[in-house]
């Protein structure tokens, strides 16, 4: 992972692209959340070696980028700093899958860097579809709609904490890191210092979870968060739905990138 | 050591979901029923300590490479198992949504994996077991970081088999065991030391937070509980991964029994009777000859290797040129969208 | 109206630890009265603030809320009555936005939609945050989440207001804006500060803790004219009372000592 600060930036970055006001953006979380699933679950359909069939999938996270409003340099940078680990297994499968499939020119290819680089379009794909889904919904409404889907309210009230405070104590942390930086003298933290600092960053979070818990009780909380917003699944919602996942299904059974493939080869000589 | 999206098979990703889901689930009853409210704003704001946490790194010695704090046993023994479930799913919610990390498909995988190892195996089974009731500090220590190290090494181990049930990656089984295995001893041992030290230094603080835990959460209900998540991973995987092998696609068995196009003994042929049929009624070019991408897949796999070359390269560079047509087309609708969501607000002027 | 008054009788407090930051501490305040709570850093105040709607329990003694002992039983009509502003903001705004956080209390009260947004609406605006509806807690300044935070308790409509450090990390405009907002407040309010000018200049009794003990509890301006009590409790004479160091002049005279 990055720095600890080009985190914090990084969250705060999220979370003001979630508070635009776009077609995107007014639409139900739940039908945003029910189409992303969707996408992640038919993409991962395919088998191992698929490559080209995946590239017509890329609409999805490009059409919503774009009409949310969604800096396209943020997507990408995000989606490079997430791939690493996809990135480091699939980089095996040339090694060990090494039958020729067809020659390009004098090279030849392997069944094993085709699959690689199926890995590498996958995780593209995914990772960009899920960045998009949060940065134009916002977490809380992610987690409201998980809720609406069925997910405990219990696991959704924590889920919301856990965000508001989070800003709070990554800042916390970065404070500390900040000063423990700059009386290390530029060596990296032995793993000692980082115990008794993060044993007294928890003990910190500890006394606050029981200031936040004072402060809600003295608000009449009794165990349930109830929210404001009331969206609705109307129209607009399922049609989206619909014409999102009628397309990724089309795009599963119906390859059309060999029809296009045909295609130009029928209008070239 | 998070599972990615791009290395699962949706039959893989979904019986792990599904695990993950049920245990959500029980647990959140459990925190509902068993234990006071308190306890939600409590598990929320530890969530967001983890997180934090996890972003401070700590030199691995002599390896020159560095770890972070896994968390899952930390919480299980401030928090007992539910709580520390629930915790560390909740990260990797964040982490997977705001992060990409992993990815959603692999969420399920992740939440086994760090969440549900940890805490119910690796707590009850052994730090529970050397602890004993009243642990003084040196049996702390020992519990934990035997408890950190066995933890880790359960979840590297369950990278491994997701992975290589999956099938995507061509990493073979004893390699990649080979590989993660003892990488994460190191990294487990060292996480294990710091664990050890929070722990310790929470008992010096605070003991009455590492004493609130009823004893009672160690033993019985835990392991019926451990059998039944096994039981139901089990069944669900056998149920998943058989159909997955009479059938490559586990989303076209799927279909299939949505759209009730088959019975069970014979799918293969039913669906893809069904789905020809059904290409051949929507195909726009009559001549259009690579219609399943399985196709790749037969020619990858030798079975049909001394099949045509020739029509071999062919779909090969179709299929090349068709995906790069295909992506240069996905761009060209973003841009073009782009441009109208320009006009539309007159000159690109952001509103709020 | 005596469901206004708040009374303790006898408290103490011992935190798990073993500190003890309550020793026997009896104070009654009646409907309307505006009282301070002044001491050292440690003193206790904050503590004391919190057994008033029972977030702490007393170790012994006895707290009153209207004229019923605050017990298990009461806890959410006191809870209701009491309005709490927190000493530090952060732990009082949870919610996603502002103005969800504003409409957290008035909704756990089980009043309906529109009227819960309608309150929020009124406590926003007379906090002058209104424009800051949307936004989420944690981008706020200092001074804007003390604002929402005292707005949250304003929504609920409660009969006794508690203040702990209301003034602190306010700019000078809105302290002022703060101040008046309580001096309008019609019904009980107990404040605790370290901002002794304020204190003067709100609250006509001041209580003194020291080390948990109650030093002195009367008029503020005599409490504030008893050098030797001030020194021992680690006090000073407000600012309006001490001579201005470049004329001499001292702005505000005790007004006995004018006699
Ligand atoms: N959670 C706690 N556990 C143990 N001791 C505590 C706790 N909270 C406060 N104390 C102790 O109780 C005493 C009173 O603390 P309190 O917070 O009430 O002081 P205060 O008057 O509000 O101080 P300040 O002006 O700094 O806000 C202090 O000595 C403090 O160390
Ligand atoms: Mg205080």
């Amino acid at each position: 992972m990055a720095s600890i600060d080009s985190i914090a930036e990084n969250l705060r970055h999220l979370d003001e692209f979630a508070r635009a006001d776009t077609v995107v953006h007014r639409l139900d979380p739940r039908a945003k959340v029910v189409v992303t699933l969707a996408f992640v679950v038919i993409v991962a359909s395919f088998d191992r070696y698929t490559v080209a069939a995946l590239m017509p999938f890329a609409v999805f996270p490009i059409a919503l980028a774009v009409l949310g409003g969604l800096p396209a340099g943020y997507l990408a940078k995000n989606v490079a700093l997430a791939i690493p680990f996809a990135l480091l297994i699939g980089l095996f499968n040339p090694f060990f899958d090494r039958e020729v499939v067809f020659h390009l020119g004098s090279l030849p290819v392997t069944a094993g860097w085709i699959s690689c680089a199926s890995i590498a379009v996958r995780a593209v794909l995914t990772l960009g579809a899920a960045l998009v889904l949060v940065a134009l919904t916002g977490f809380p409404a992610v987690c409201a709609a998980l809720e609406g889907l069925g997910m405990p309210r219990v696991f959704a009230a924590q889920m919301q904490f856990l965000h508001r405070y989070l800003f709070v104590l990554v800042d916390d942390a970065a404070r500390s890191t900040r000063a423990l930086a700059l009386r290390s003298g530029g060596n990296a933290p032995r793993p000692t210092t980082v115990a008794s600092l993060l044993g007294l960053l928890l003990l910190r979070t500890w006394q606050r979870a029981e200031r936040i818990h004072l402060a809600m009780l003295a608000r009449a909380y009794q165990g349930e968060l109830h929210s404001r917003e009331t969206w609705r699944f109307a129209a607009a919602e399922v049609a989206f739905v619909i014409g999102w996942v009628s397309l990724f299904c089309i795009l599963r059974y119906y390859d059309l990138t060999r029809l296009l493939g045909t295609l130009v080869a029928r209008v070239l000589p | 050591m998070h599972m990615a999206d791009a290395l699962l098979s949706p039959a893989v990703g979904g019986t792990l979901w599904a695990v993950s889901a049920a245990g959500i689930a029980y647990c959140a009853r459990k925190v509902r029923d068993d234990l006071d409210e308190r306890k939600v704003p409590l598990m929320g704001v530890l969530g967001a300590f983890l997180f934090a946490a996890q972003m401070i790194n700590f030199s691995i010695p002599g390896t020159g490479s560095s770890g972070h704090l896994g968390g899952g046993l930390l919480l299980a023994i401030l928090l007992g198992p539910h709580a520390a479930f629930l915790t560390v799913a909740s990260v990797l919610v964040v982490q997977a949504l705001f992060f990409a990390d992993g990815g959603l498909l692999a969420l399920g995988c992740n939440i086994f994996n760090l969440g549900f190892l940890p805490a119910f195996v690796a707590y009850p089974l052994v730090y529970r077991r050397i602890a004993g009731a009243r642990p003084g500090p040196l049996r702390l220590s020992v519990a934990t970081i035997v408890a950190a190290v066995v933890g880790l090494q359960l979840g590297a181990f369950g990278v491994v088999v997701e992975t290589v049930a999956s099938g995507i990656s061509s990493l073979p089984f004893s390699t990649f065991v080979l590989f993660m295995q003892p990488v994460h001893l190191a990294i487990g041992i060292v996480e294990g030391f710091v664990t050890a030290a929070i722990v310790a230094f929470v008992h010096r603080a605070r003991p009455e937070l590492l004493d609130a835990l009823p004893a009672s959460a160690g033993a019985r209900p835990l392991r019926a509980l451990l059998l039944a998540f096994l039981a139901a991973a089990a069944v669900t995987g056998g149920v998943l991964s058989w159909f997955a092998s009479k059938n490559p696609d586990g989303l076209e068995w799927s279909i299939a029994r949505v759209t009730g196009a088959d019975a069970l003994p014979a799918p293969e042929q039913g669906v893809h009777a069904a789905l020809a049929a059904l290409q051949e009624r929507i195909a726009v070019l009559p001549d259009y000859a690579f219609r399943k991408s399985a196709e790749a897949a037969s020619i990858a796999t030798g079975d049909e290797a001394g099949d045509d070359q020739e029509s071999r390269l062919g779909s090969s560079v179709s299929g090349i040129v068709g995906g790069s047509v295909a992506l240069v087309l996905a761009f060209l609708i973003g841009f073009l969208l782009k441009w109208r969501v320009r006009a539309a607000s007159g000159g690109g002027g952001s509103r709020r | 109206m005596s469901h206004h008054l708040v009374e303790l009788r006898s408290v103490s407090h011992v935190y798990p630890d073993g500190s003890v930051a309550l020793r026997d501490v009896s104070i009654r305040v009646t409907h309307g009265e505006c009282v301070a709570i002044i001491g050292a850093n440690g003193a206790g105040k904050s503590t004391l603030l919190l057994h008033l709607n029972g977030c702490l329990a007393a170790s012994s003694g006895e707290v009153r809320v209207g004229d019923f002992p605050l017990t298990r039983k009461t806890l959410t009509q006191v809870r209701r009555t009491v309005g709490m502003v927190f000493q530090n903001p952060d732990d009082q705004l949870f919610m996603p936005t502002v103005l969800d956080d504003v409409a957290f209390g008035p909704l756990n009260l089980g009043l309906p939609q529109a009227d819960a947004e309608q309150r929020s609406r009124a406590a926003l605006e007379r906090v002058g945050a209104w424009h800051l509806r949307d936004k989420p807690p944690y981008l706020l300044s200092g001074g804007e989440k003390k604002r929402v935070a005292i707005a949250t308790v304003l929504s609920m409509a409660p009969d006794i207001l508690v203040m702990d450090e209301p003034t602190s990390g306010l700019d000078p405009v809105a302290r002022r804006q703060l101040m008046a907002l309580v001096s309008e407040f019609q019904h009980t309010r107990i404040l605790a500060s370290h901002d002794l000018d304020m204190v003067l200049a709100l609250c006509e009794r001041t209580v003194v803790l020291h080390e948990g003990r109650v030093a002195a509890d009367g008029a503020s301006r005599d409490i504030f004219r008893d050098d030797a009590l001030l020194a021992r409790c680690r006090l000073e004479k407000p600012l309006a009372m001490q001579g201005c160091p470049v004329c001499g002049v001292v702005r505000l005279l005790p007004r006995s000592g004018a006699a």
